[in-house]
């Protein structure tokens, strides 16, 4: 038997978690006061779960790296949240929700888990409307919805393009509530460093204060680790700065093992690197894809026109326009999936027709919905004889109530206005469905280790669809992990306070200070962002959009190099007493540059092309992913040895039967 | 282009700080501000000396951890824009460019740029929250319509980043804006009127507390806001305040 058990309830699909709901042990009231938790990260997988814990009656102690829970990452989505709720009458139901999840995974996700999100969506919209959040409503007051890619019906929920800020804000209110009671103690400006495993089991971790810079132990009966998704690895990608693995890959040299690590989303519409000084990439929300074409011109000499400014867009005719996604997969068109989407335009931009300087750059063009738009409000005013301008004017202005800021967001970045020219996007790294695997429970295969949010690997396959993320944060941490973690819990209840005066505690702190202290006296001749931009160059070049045996290789030397190099050559300033923000990116890029390297194993060691994983050894006469079933319908669980490059693979074996595993099509 | 920077440099917060110069060489016009301190601090520790501290994560205008007073502007010179969305467009070959701290006394500076804005937090604490339990148990999402009118107007205020700029902005470092907003996003709405009497209160006196100054009405926060957060806010919060401390009963 596989060392991995998942746990998955007996019964059928739509059973489960009703059925484990009533039968997993718990924890009562009185006993939950004697039992601490410890969450790390509180994005909305994290402050979701220290509110609903500490609400339950558990003491809760969580941590973040910025100076409020108010800043995490999770506060930058865009788009929308999913939910199943039928609200348009459009035909949506719990089970299509599921079977477009684990389809638009491309069947590489875990069923019982999926169903298990489907579920509780609906409770998420509502709990959200319960707290005050302003999502996007109607004339007659009832919530709007608009549609994502991958789908055929509109089951988004959204507040303008803010979305994730005005759930996290949520959440974040719940917390504060919480810690207004003294039922979560809140660490700000605190990052863990390890955590600490007393006998089998997680009992802690080593944080360190960011504004004194002193190493802490912090002890509990469980660790819940809400950490965030690891782009950054890339270097460039659209996640915050301080983004990183750091925690998880903590736990993954602890014993928790990493699933699917190479399952990366490329997101296809977002602002197009502009230099080398470039710190970031900014997402242009998926939403966009609702109401804006995707083309590149037909003629490679139009093409070229264009790069060299001789040509503008707008002066390009209809028919000199390849809108290439609508001729590819006329049903989903614009939508279709972002690994679909992605792929696309790279196809287009490798074949020469590029349309900004450096030829890595498609268009997102607004001009037909504005003209749409305007066209039905002058029917809606009984305006007749509008003239195109007047059309044009009114068009614009409800594409404003919908993108407004994201229009914006776009001018200041590149000084254009894309009311009047169609925006230049590229794809970019965004999101790793890839993370710690955990079992039904969100138990890592540390006991009393837990991940929640796109720390975990569990719900989107190899490819996550848009607004889906926000959806799994906020099940995970409000709906399922406080459920779940009693079964663990229940066995915890005698075991009175747990000290930090353990052995355990006192090594793991002394490694922790020991490596700040050998990254400090280095001092070698390049900065750490030095080495973070070549690692990123080596990930995107060789384990980005498109994939191949050699170059995976390749760059698992390359890494291995790069790591070597680090240890020997960076350059950290200051000390290890009070704010380094250097030291503290060091320890970070010092994480990646082992990640790294995991993640081209996997991706080597998977012969096929499935969802975001693209292996151009394994696809179609057209250039579509060939996915080997036989094979490879299994997450591939990854145990540390000491090497990254050396881990040892466990497959977990995944079994449908609510769904018929198909070819993936959207044409 | 070139520029002149003239940085407050501070090593802790009981530390004295002081202005120090810097040169910076061969910007591009499509950096952001915070891309343009990055070269800086690369170039500060290639050369052995300690980067400049700032506050930032997403650089998206987002998170609300970017701060800095640029030529004497929270935020700098762009209207409704947040440090890290200011591109260096927005400045000229050779000119001379003072970055400093937020300045508020419940804003101590931790180090060079940063501050602690934690008292926001605490302010949230003390009633900026409906209180509801997470169980999963609320009633359907569409039993109470809301307007649109309301539902657009709560989200506005909602929109607040929590940055501190309006305080920065002030020259009574008053936090009216920021608490007004999130008395404003609950009030407007039929699920945060429950308890909008008791949230007021509370949130007023915490935000007294913290030490932040009293509202002279002078504008400068919205003026500096790079959300727009409108002065309407703080009106309705007068108003709000007013009912939970006169009405009859209390
Ligand atoms: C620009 C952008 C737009 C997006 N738009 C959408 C969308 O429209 N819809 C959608 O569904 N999804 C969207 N996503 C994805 C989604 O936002 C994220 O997947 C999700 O918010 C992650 O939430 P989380 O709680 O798991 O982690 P995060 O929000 O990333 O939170 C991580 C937390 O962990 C803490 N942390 C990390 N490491 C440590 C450490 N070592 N010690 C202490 N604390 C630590 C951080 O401080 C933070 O509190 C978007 C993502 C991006 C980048
Ligand atoms: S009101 Fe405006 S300036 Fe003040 S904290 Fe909010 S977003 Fe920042
Ligand atoms: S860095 Fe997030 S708002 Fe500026």
């Amino acid at each position: 038997m596989s060392v991995l058990d998942s746990k998955i309830p007996e019964g059928s699909i739509d059973k489960k978690w009703t059925n484990h709901k009533n039968h997993i042990r718990l924890v009562n009231p009185a006993n939950k006061r004697s039992i601490d938790i410890i969450v790390v990260g509180t994005g909305l997988a994290g402050a979701s779960a220290a509110a609903s814990l500490a609400e339950m009656g558990y003491n809760v102690k969580a941590f973040c790296f910025q100076d409020s829970p108010r800043r995490a990452h999770s506060i930058a989505a865009q788009g929308g949240i999913n939910a199943a709720k039928n609200y348009q009458n459009d035909g949506d139901s719990v089970y299509r929700l599921f079977y477009d999840t684990v389809k638009g995974g491309d069947y590489r996700s875990r069923e019982s888990n999926v169903h298990r999100l489907a579920e509780v969506s609906a409770d998420i919209i509502d709990q959200c409307v319960a707290q005050g959040v302003p999502f996007a409503r109607e004339y007659g007051g009832l919530l709007d919805n608009r549609s994502f890619g991958g789908v055929q019906v509109s089951r988004t929920f959204y507040a303008k393009g803010q979305t994730g800020q005005q759930l996290l804000l949520g959440a974040y209110s719940a917390l504060s509530r919480q810690i207004s009671k003294g039922k979560v103690k809140m660490y700000n400006r605190h990052e863990m460093l390890d955590l600490v495993m007393v006998d089998d089991k997680a009992r802690g971790i080593i944080a360190r204060n960011l504004v004194t810079g002193k190493v802490e132990r912090h002890a509990a009966h469980a660790v819940v680790l809400c950490t965030g998704g690891y782009g950054n690895v890339f270097f460039l990608s659209t996640n915050a700065m301080g983004s990183n693995v750091t925690a998880a890959w903590k736990a993954h040299k602890r014993g928790a093992f990493m699933a699917n690590p190479c399952f990366t989303q490329i997101h296809p519409t977002c602002i197009p690197v502009s230099g080398d000084h470039q710190s970031k990439l900014t997402l242009m929300s998926e939403s966009l894809r609702n109401d804006g074409r995707i083309w590149v011109p037909k003629k490679i000499e139009d093409a070229q026109a264009i790069r060299e400014g001789r040509l503008k867009p707008t002066q390009l005719a209809e028919e000199d326009r390849d809108y290439y996604l609508e001729r590819r997969y006329p049903s989903f068109g614009n939508l279709v999936p972002r690994d679909v989407a992605s792929r696309a335009a790279k196809e287009r931009c490798d074949a020469g027709f590029g349309v900004n300087a450096t030829g890595q750059a498609v268009y997102l063009d607004f001009a037909s919905a504005i003209e749409r738009y305007g066209k039905e409000q002058a029917s809606i005013h009984g305006m007749n004889n509008a003239s195109k301008d007047e059309i044009i004017a009114m068009g614009k202005k409800v594409v404003e109530a919908k993108y407004g800021n994201l229009f914006e967001m776009y001018e200041k970045i590149k000084d254009q206005n894309p009311y009047e020219t169609p925006m230049m996007i590229y794809p970019a790294v965004h999101y790793t469905m890839g993370g710690i695997w955990v079992d039904y429970n969100l138990m890592t295969t540390v006991k009393g280790c837990f991940a929640c949010g796109e720390a975990n690997f569990s719900d989107h396959g190899a490819n996550r669809l848009g607004a889906s993320a926000l959806m799994q944060g906020l099940a995970d941490g409000y709906f399922v992990l406080p459920y779940t973690i009693g079964d663990y819990l229940a066995d915890d209840i005698l075991t009175g306070k747990i000290s930090t005066d353990q052995p355990a505690f006192e090594q793991a702190e002394k490694n922790v200070n020991d490596r700040l202290e050998t990254l400090l006296s280095i001092q070698g001749s390049k900065t750490v962002d030095h080495f973070h931009k070549r690692l990123g160059k080596i990930m995107w070049d060789k384990c980005g959009m498109s994939r191949n045996a050699e170059g995976l290789k390749e760059a698992m030397v390359e890494i291995k190099a790069l790591r070597e190099e680090f240890w020997k050559d960076v350059k950290v300033p200051g000390s290890i007493n009070g704010l380094n923000p250097e030291l503290e990116k060091a320890g970070r890029v010092a994480d990646f540059l082992e990640l790294g390297e995991l993640m081209c194993l996997d991706a080597l060691t998977r012969n096929e092309s499935c969802g975001g994983h693209f292996r151009e050894e394994f696809q179609t006469s057209e250039g579509e992913a060939m996915r080997d079933d036989e094979n490879f319908t299994f997450v591939s669980v990854f145990e540390y040895t000491g090497e990254p490059g050396e881990a040892v693979l466990h497959k977990e074996d995944l079994n449908y039967e609510a769904i018929e595993v198909k070819t993936r099509s959207y044409k | 282009m070139n520029l002149t920077l003239k940085v407050w440099r501070q090593k802790d917060a009981n530390s004295k700080g002081e202005i120090v110069a810097y040169d910076v060489k061969d910007i591009s016009e499509e950096m952001s501000f915070l891309e343009m301190l990055d070269v800086l601090n690369e170039k500060l520790v290639a050369e052995g000396d300690e980067p400049i501290a700032f506050d930032h994560d997403c650089r998206e205008g987002i998170c609300g951890a970017c701060s800095l007073y640029i030529n004497g502007e929270p935020h700098g010179p762009m209207n409704r824009t947040t440090t890290c969305q200011l591109h260096m467009r927005s400045f000229k070959d050779g000119e001379t460019v003072f970055i400093e701290p937020w300045r508020a006394k419940a804003f101590p500076v931790i180090k060079d740029l940063m501050v602690d804005r934690s008292a926001f937090d605490r302010i949230i604490q003390a009633g900026g929250y409906v209180s509801v339990n997470t169980s999963g148990n609320t009633i359907d999402a569409n039993a109470i319509p809301i307007p649109k009118e309301d539902a657009d107007e709560a989200f506005d205020a909602a929109t607040c980043i929590g940055c501190g700029a309006c305080v920065a902005a002030c020259k009574n470092a008053s936090a009216m804006l920021f608490v007004s907003a999130k008395v404003s996003q609950l009030s407007l709405l039929p699920q945060g009127k429950v308890e909008a009497e008791e949230r007021v209160k509370n949130m007023v006196e915490q935000m007294d507390h913290e030490g932040f100054g009293a509202c002279t009405v002078t504008g400068a926060c919205e003026a500096e806001c790079p959300k727009g957060i409108s002065l309407e806010n703080i009106s309705r919060m007068n108003r709000e305040y007013l009912k939970a401390t006169v009405s009859p009963g209390k």
